[in-house]
């Protein structure tokens, strides 16, 4: 039908039909998918949600004297950051805490700063403040560095998430007798909530879902900014049960995003606090999808009444790696507020932010129509649904000691 | 009959002081305490629920005002920080009396301050921090 190479061409004379994925299944219903593809050039999807994987990595630039803070300790606002690297090379992870952070301690712990919330000032343009200690060597003679840091000073600073993007995700209920505090949010005893976390019919996985068109570099919009997909992300499990228009019924592909730091934006990055849980980062991602044949385009415009999750017990099953499902639900009834779990109605909630879905989504068609932003060939394929690749548990095998 | 919900401040002098029973007592009014916290030596903080005839709830906020209390209408108790706030929704269903809502167009979370009662459950569970309690 169309080639990627013809669709930038079409970008470039700013000229290119970019739609939304929500626009998409509008456009479907009125004129069928034969016509619809082809008048679409490229579909744009969105998403916004807490993924806990993420994190940036940083060259902070050489003191004098110079200091090899790899080996050593380092925080930055008293996060801890990893530096086992060459001198002055730290890797952030979203979900470190401080060290004096009574974490759950007094239960449920607030978490009310780490990792992600480092980031998302770093990238409002605060000030930062680094405390690093190191061995000291002859080459790298000093042992204690206290500074400021800001974003535009380092040399590099890499948003680099190695998990992002899940592609569907459990519904998360709790069937105990007593509240619990889960990376799903707190979940009422008795079935009292049910909390869902991904942007269903937006959602850039759920609109490709055999990766046909999102592969390693492909180009997207990243925490506000322009990002690459660099590789599969961790988890990553695509031989999964699907429906029939191959839309995956548990957590299936994932995706590792890298980009610029500097180019994004704290409106899209931000640090999310999880009662009792944890620290983790609120990250935006937007990916196009060129629709290159219809059957990619069918795909772009599956809808909410489409797109089913498992209702999963939280309580019990999901930590005692029990894998059960208590039922289904689509996307269109998360929606609407409530859905029913074991003959009984439940009030659902969201981790994901549909509008701020909806607003990348929005922005990323912006882009385009506007000749910012051309699409790429991935240079390599996912592992796809046939691949065999799969999300292994750990086999643990106890270490002996010896006597 | 009117029923109004205000969030009572006691200041150190008058926590020991039997203000609610003289104001239900001598005004008429039916009460319901949503939320109290009063330590001796501290100040103390009450959100209630008065409800009567208009005159003698007008009546009554007279009497805890002359009484050295400030009064002030629930809503001015929890705020939404709107820069915060990203709607995701995590709040929606934790909250008892259906004060933040989807709105169903937009996806946007509403939040009905007319309706909060203070109970605070949505402050600590925002993952942004958006929901914050002013005094």
């Amino acid at each position: 039908m169309r080639t990627i190479k013809e669709i930038n061409e079409k970008i470039k004379k700013g000229q290119v039909v970019a739609v939304t994925a929500e626009e998409v299944i509008e456009l479907v219903q009125k004129k069928g998918t034969k016509k619809t593809a082809q008048e679409v050039d490229v579909v744009t999807t969105g998403t916004f949600g807490p993924m806990c994987s993420s994190g940036a990595y940083f060259n902070i630039g050489h003191s004098k004297p110079r200091i090899k803070i790899g080996g050593g300790t380092c925080t930055l606002n008293d996060v801890p950051v990893y530096p086992g690297f060459a001198a002055v090379d730290a890797y952030l992870g979203a979900t470190a805490v401080p060290d004096d952070d009574p974490r759950n301690k007094v239960f449920p712990g607030e978490f009310k700063y780490g990792g992600g919330h480092v980031i998302q000032e770093l990238v409002a343009g605060k000030d930062v403040r680094l405390e690093a200690s190191a061995y000291g060597t002859d080459c790298y003679p000093r042992k204690k560095l206290e500074t400021y840091i800001n974003l535009k000073d380092l040399n590099e600073a890499v948003l680099f998430n190695f998990r992002n993007c899940y592609q569907n995700y459990n519904i998360a209920v709790n069937l105990s007798d007593k509240t619990i505090y889960t990376y799903m949010g707190s979940l009422k005893p008795q079935l009292g909530n049910a909390n869902y976390c991904s942007a269903g019919q937006l959602s850039p996985l759920l609109k490709d879902p055999y990766y046909k068109t999102i592969g390693i570099g492909t180009r997207i919009f990243l925490g506000g900014g322009v990002g690459y997909v660099s590789w599969h992300g961790t988890q990553h499990n695509p031989c999964v049960k699907r429906k029939d228009n191959g839309v995956p019924q548990v957590p299936a592909g994932t995706l590792a995003v890298i980009g610029d730091l500097k180019t994004m934006s704290d409106k899209w990055l931000k640090g999310i606090s999880m009662l009792g849980y944890g620290v983790s980062l609120g990250v935006g991602i937007g990916i196009p999808i060129p629709i290159l044949d219809e059957e990619i385009l069918k795909s772009a415009a599956v809808k909410d009444e489409e797109i089913f999750a498992q209702i999963v017990d939280y309580s019990q099953d999901y930590p005692q790696m029990f894998a059960k499902s208590l039922g289904e639900a689509s996307y269109a009834q998360l929606k609407s507020g409530k859905i029913t779990v074991q003959g009984k109605e439940v009030p659902t909630g969201s981790l994901s932010s549909y509008s701020k879905a909806r607003e990348i989504s929005e922005e990323l068609k912006s882009w385009i129509k506007k000749g910012d932003f051309l699409l790429t060939e991935p240079v390599a394929q996912l592992p796809g649904a046939e691949s065999g690749y799969s999300f292994k548990p750990l086999k643990e095998r106890p270490i002996a000691r010896l006597k | 009959m009117i029923s109004k919900r205000i969030v009572l401040h006691f200041p150190k002098r008058l926590v020991d002081e039997p203000i609610v029973y003289n104001l239900i007592k001598e005004h008429d009014l039916k009460f319901n305490i949503l939320k109290a916290s009063i330590t001796p030596e501290e100040e103390g903080l009450m959100v209630i629920e008065l409800a009567g005839k208009a005159e003698d709830y007008d009546k009554g906020v007279k009497y805890l005002k002359s009484c050295g209390l400030k009064v002030e209408s629930l809503s001015h108790d929890i705020r939404r920080n709107e820069k915060k706030c990203t709607d995701c929704g995590v709040c929606v269903p934790i909250c008892p009396v259906g004060a933040l809502e989807v709105d169903p167009k937009t996806r946007k979370i509403a939040f009905h301050d007319k309706k909060c009662i203070a109970c605070e459950l949505c402050i600590k569970i925002c993952p942004t921090q958006a929901m914050e309690v002013h005094f």
